[in-house]
This record gives structure tokens, sequence and C-alpha cells, in this order.
């Protein structure tokens, strides 16, 4: 099919030809989703090493309900959160609609759940471990959160770019609450949708293909730096 | 071992009719023991008799369902200048050198010194040369000389081991043996269960003998082994109970 | 490490808020994915802004979906076309307001071989009534868009209603529209704008235009200040005013997209 070959010529002309509005869409992509992972992983590695460390009444509930929102749709979170920012809404005033931080708070709300059930998960194995051990040295659970978050470290990089895959392929969420505004909220995905919506499939598909790059760039280096780690500290 | 006054001593160690039940099954069943002094007391008994649970009981790493622990001066639970080595070794995911410092870290040492101490510690137990390797990629006895170190380090008063050698080749078994010599030297107070008669042999002052959660025997070494006074007891050093 | 971390999000947090602060004088349109597609506001907006040195965030999206943004006040203004929702929002308050600004037309596409036959047809209804007759595929906006209005008027005026294996709803919009009916073989009424801006065509032609039936007018909006009174509305009335005037209007008669004018200024 022509249409795939076109694309990538696209992609190779976006990427070689460096077209500044494709960087500035790339740019702010990687503004928008790095931030909100590292907002969400701020929140999650500790909630997460949390509900791993203690148990309370209605912690099964926490645990069933992120994993249940590990699955939640974008748009769906996308809505929620447009409902939160609107002008009628309860944060209204803070006129974030149609910004880049409305878009960041979004994919917090996507990524939060999907760091935080796997860094428990993670920490829970690791804490059957060395439970007894820090308990003889006489080290409360919550001094042992840093040391948990420390030794799981290279599992929890591999949880962390699962949160950063998700943010940066959904496309429902940064839809609605960006408004794709052309230069001011228009990512990577929002511009493959609306490449798309216009028919002009060589170039979505091409953005698609500097998308795809990208998070296998991000990817790749995370995975170097987790082996060689693993291999020095075992 | 300390040129500083040290703190009131926390022995002796009295279990008063110490019960442990789990889903309904009593897994230790009044156990009632005193322990003072500078000796070494071996735990023996068949597998599944309680052996490792009664040492996590002391070492207050669980709290028992019936009756009481008391140390001296800490009237409940866990008490200081005490330490535990596990039947395997949990070591974190750092290097050698790191495992020494973060014990030292937990124990209050200031950071300045830290360094410091952990290296004379590897060097105590012959381990300068692997103490930038990461602690978990270390064989099983290398592994267990460095829980070894660790506990050296928090300079505990009573030092329990949960059958320390029981997954190590003789050489290494050597090695850990020397090592509990060397702690009751600098006197330590050792509590460690075993159930090989030989190493009991080796290193028992006074034997504690537990057989289906109960304590059936408390005597010193030199009669648990010549004159055992009960048919279980007999029967165990002879050979007959399959542990 | 957790210290350069901590400062790379800093950084980022900071220079996303800047980026909002960067430019005060701007406001946000809500208007149709139509207008936005079709390369009108890339041409149009650069000359209100060197006029008055306002900037228009547009967010494109369905005309039902724009009202609603308008309706919540997330919006300061609002170009969209559906004259009688326009109206209805007028009368109900949320919009003190509403004029003609110009307005493009809708065609009818379908497959070349059009085995309905509407090429021949006289009116648009008429050339709707052939295509249920022959229970030809046709794909449908579906997503109460103004587009979609237009669509339902004129099956009323042709006195079908639309349902059955061969009248398929997407609750797309219109490119996406355009994608699957040209997959699929299906007639398919369009916004003369997107159509020519769309390139993924496939089998499908023009085969009806010209009826005035297919009229699709656009409205511009002055949103209530009594009822939104933290938007922009200044800066949204000067948008408006200047849509109006004759150097807005000039500007849309300006806009063409592969040498064809797609819309035709009309304000009074």
């Amino acid at each position: 099919m022509s249409a795939t070959d076109n694309a990538f010529q696209t992609a190779l002309t976006l990427v070689l030809g460096v077209d500044p509005a494709l960087m500035g869409i790339v740019a702010l992509s990687l503004q928008v989703s790095l931030t909100a992972v590292l907002i969400a992983s701020l929140l999650a590695l500790p909630l997460g090493a949390a509900l791993a460390l203690w148990a309370f009444p209605g912690r099964g509930m926490i645990v069933v309900l992120l994993n249940a929102l590990m699955g939640l749709p974008p748009v769906v979170a996308g809505l929620m959160v447009y409902l939160l920012l609107s002008r009628a809404g309860p944060l209204g005033q803070w006129g974030l609609l149609f910004t880049p931080s409305a878009m960041v708070v979004a994919q917090v709300v996507l990524v939060l759940p999907i760091i935080a059930a796997l860094t428990r998960q993670q920490i829970e194995e690791l804490w059957g471990e060395y439970r007894e051990q820090l308990s003889s040295f006489g080290i409360a659970r919550w001094r042992a959160i840093p040391t948990l978050l420390r030794d799981a470290r290279f599992g929890l990089i591999t949880v962390i770019l699962a949160g950063f895959g998700r943010a940066s392929a959904e496309v429902g969420a940064v839809l609605i609450v960006g408004g794709n505004i052309d230069g001011i909220t228009r990512v990577m995905t929002t511009a493959i949708a609306l490449e798309t919506n216009k028919g002009n499939l060589p170039l979505a598909l091409g953005l698609g293909i500097v998308l795809l790059l990208l998070v296998a760039v991000v990817n790749g280096a995370a995975y170097v730096v987790g082996e060689t780690a693993r291999r020095r500290l075992g | 071992m300390n040129d500083m006054r040290l703190p009131p001593s926390i022995l002796p160690l009295e279990l008063e009719n110490v019960s442990f039940v789990h889903r309904g099954q009593v897994l230790l069943d009044r156990i009632s023991l005193r322990l003072e002094g500078h000796g070494k007391t071996l735990i023996m008994g068949p597998n599944g008799a309680g052996k490792s649970l009664l040492m996590r009981l002391c070492h207050g790493l669980l709290k028992p369902t019936g009756g009481r622990i008391r140390w001296s001066g800490h009237a409940n639970g866990k008490a200081p200048r005490q330490a535990m080595v596990f039947q395997r070794p949990v070591l974190l995911r750092r290097s050698a050198l790191a495992n020494l410092t973060y014990a030292l870290a937990a124990g209050g040492t200031p950071r300045s010194r830290r360094k410091l101490l952990a290296w004379e510690a590897l060097e105590h137990f012959g381990l300068t040369a692997i103490a930038h390797r990461p602690a978990r990629v270390l064989s099983g006895g290398e592994q267990q000389r460095l829980a070894l170190a660790r506990a050296w380090l928090l300079k505990p008063e009573v030092l329990f081991l949960d059958e320390p050698t029981s997954a190590l080749d003789p050489a290494a078994i050597k090695a850990v043996e020397d090592a509990v010599a060397d702690f009751h030297r600098q006197g330590t107070r050792i509590v460690m269960s075993s159930h090989d008669l030989n190493q009991a042999r080796r290193l028992a002052d006074e034997v504690v003998f537990l057989y289906g959660g109960r304590l059936i025997e408390h005597s010193p070494a030199e009669v648990f082994f010549s004159q055992p006074q009960t048919a279980q007891a007999r029967a165990f050093i002879d050979g007959e109970l399959v542990w | 490490m957790v210290v350069k971390i901590l400062g790379l999000g800093l950084g980022l947090a900071l220079s996303l808020g800047s980026q909002a602060q960067d430019n005060e004088r701007y406001i946000t349109l809500a208007s149709t994915t139509s207008t936005e597609q079709s390369g009108l506001f890339d041409a149009v907006i650069p000359q209100f802004r060197d006029t008055t040195g306002i900037d228009v965030h547009v967010v494109a999206v369905g005309t039902g979906q724009a009202f609603e943004i308008a309706r919540r006040g997330d919006a300061d203004s609002l170009l969209v076309h559906d004259t009688e929702g326009e109206q209805r929002f007028v009368a109900d308050g949320y919009a003190t307001e509403r004029r003609d600004v110009m307005y493009n037309d809708f065609v009818i596409v379908g497959p070349t071989d059009d085995p309905a036959g509407i090429r021949d047809a006289e009116t648009a209804s008429e050339a709707f009534s052939m295509i249920a007759e022959a229970e030809a595929p046709f794909a449908s906006r579906g997503d109460d868009s103004g587009t979609n209005r237009a669509e339902l008027r004129l099956w009323e005026s042709a006195g079908v209603e639309p349902g059955g294996e061969w009248y398929r709803e997407l609750g797309s919009g219109m490119g996406q529209t355009l994608n699957t009916a040209a997959g699929m073989d299906a007639y398919v009424m369009s916004d003369r704008a997107t159509w020519v801006a769309f390139d993924n065509r496939q089998n499908l032609e023009l085969l009806f235009e010209g009826d005035e039936a297919l009229f699709n007018q656009y409205g511009s909006l002055l949103i209530s200040e009594e009822r939104h009174p933290h938007l922009k509305h200044d800066l949204a009335r000067q948008w408006h005013d200047w849509l109006l005037s004759e150097e807005g209007q000039r500007a849309i008669a300006d806009f063409e997209l592969k040498g064809q004018q797609l819309f035709f200024p009309n304000a009074e």
C-alpha cells in the first residue's frame, strides 16, 4: 500500500528535516508526559509502598480499586478531569482547562494507579524478604520505605516506564482537557488524530512512527541503565 | 569490647508459659525458660519442634499468643543490643560494604564512623576482597560470614543464630563456628539452633531440647549428651528421630 | 540522582507554567472541526493578531460539544454552524448576541459508480430519497454536530426516517466519517471545506451540490457576561466585531484551499 511507503518517507523527512512545528509538538509531548510521570511517581511510589507494608481496614478495597483504575479508559479520565477543571466545576477558578497543565493533571490520573499498583506488588515481594531482617535491626515500618524503594529501584524503573508508555500513548484524555490547540496544547497523539481526520494518512502515520521511535529510545535507554546496574548489583 | 560505659545488661531473659498458636495449631506450648550468664545455649530438636519460632519470639520478631517474655529492664517486647543471624542470610541488594554501613546507620552510628567500622569488620571476617561486590551474588559461605560481620558491628549482648550452617559446606561451617567462638570470647551470649549433633557437642554449654512444641529438657551439655532424661531426647541423640 | 530528578521535574513544571503565562492576551474560541481542519483559522487568525495583538486559541470539536463548552464557561467565544441551536443558546440566556459571519455549503459525496443515481437528482431531498430507496450504504456522523443536524433535517424533508442496514451512524468527526465512508463505498454528506481538504478519497467523488437547502450558515456568538463574568469579554468582543468588519470579512473571502474559495462572508 502506497500510504505506508509514503508514511515512512514522511516520517524520515519530518525527523531529518527538523521541522520546527514538529519539534514543538514533540517537545510539548515529552514535557507533558514526563512531568505527569514525575508527579505521579512522587505520589504513587510512597502510596504503593504503604499499601504493601500496612494492613488497615479498606486496604483490600483500595488495592482492587487501583488495579481496576489501571484499565481506566483515557476518555473517561479526560472527562472527569474536564468536569473538575471546567469553569463550572470545583477547580474552575484555577483556569487550567485547555492548558498543558490540564493535560498533565489528566495524565497523572491515568498513570498514578499503574505506578501505585505495580509498586505495591514489587515492594510487597521485597518486604516479604527483608521484613525479619529490618525488624531485627529495630527499623520501624515507615523507616523501611526508603530502603525498600531504593533496593527495588530496577523493578520500579520498569514500572515508571510502563506509566510513561501509557501517558505518552494516550489521546482521549489530552484531547478533551487540552483541546488540541495548535501550538499550545497539540501533542503527538492529538496531532495524529487530527491528521487522520483530515484524511492525511501518510502524515498521520509519519507522526506515529516518530512517536514510536521516541518511546523506543526512552525505553531502550532505561533498559540499558537497568541491565548494567542489575549486573553490577545483583 | 567497648571502651564506653556499658548500658545495664538485658539478661536474664525469662520466658513464662509462652505459647504460640497459629490457625488453631499449637506450635509452642507453655514454655518456661531462663537464660543468663555468658554461655552458649544450643536449641535442639527434630524438625517442626519449634526451634526457629522460639528464637523469633525471644528476639522480638513475633509476639507470643500466651505467656510473657521478659528481658531484664524491658518489661515488654523487644530489647536493644541483640542481633539475629538467619538460616538463609537476608542481605540487601547492595554491595557487601553497603550492607554493613546500612546496619550501622540503623543502629544510630554517626555517618563519619560507619565506613571505618565496616572495614574493620570486613577485615576481621576476611571479607575485604569482596567489599564492593553485590552481596547477593556472593557464595553461601561468604553471605553467612557477611551476615555475621553485620551482627558483629551491632555489638550485641545476645546473638541468636537460627541453623546458621545448615546449607553450608564444611569449610564454611568451620568459619561460622570460629566466628561464634569469637563472639563468645567477646562476651556475647550465644543462643543457636541446630539439628547437627556433632556441632552441638562441639559448641554447646547447655542444651534446650524441644519436642512437638514443648520444652522437654533444659540441662548442661555434658548431662544432656551422657544422661538424657527423656525417651525422646535419647532417641534424638541415638539418631533415631528423623529431623 | 533523586535531587537531579526533582530538579528536572521542577524545571518542567515551571516551564509549563510560564508557557501558559507567556501570552495573556488571548481568547479561547470553541469552534467546529470543519473550520479548523480546512485551515481557515490558520489564514484568518494571524491577520486578527496583527491588527489587535490578541491571539485566538481554537478548540475544535463537534457543534454539540462546542455549545457545551461555552455553556460551562470554558470558552470566551463561540463560532459554530447550527443557526437553530445558536438562536436557542441566545434565548436560553447563555449568549447575548448572535451574528451571521459566513456560509459554506454541504455536498453529497459517494462512490464513483453512484448506485442510487443521485447525479441526476434535482434537489438535495430528492437525492436523499433516492439513496433511501436504493438502500445504498450511507455514512452519518451521528454525533449531534452541526453537519449531523443539517443531515437529519434533510431526511425529514425527504420524508424518510433513516434506519436499517444501509444507514450507518458512526458517532465520529467529519474526517473520520469520510475515512470510513471511503472504506465502505458509502454515500456521505460533508461540508465542502472538509471535503476539499480531505486527501484519503479512494473511490469517493462529489456527486451532488448547489441546492440552497445545503447552505451551511456560520454564526459568531457573544457569551453572556452575566452568566460567566470571569471570561475575557473585552477581547472576545474585539474578535466578534473584527469577524463582522470589512477586514475580517475580506480575510474570510481571501482564504482558498487548492484554488477554491471555501467560505463566503455574509455579515450584515
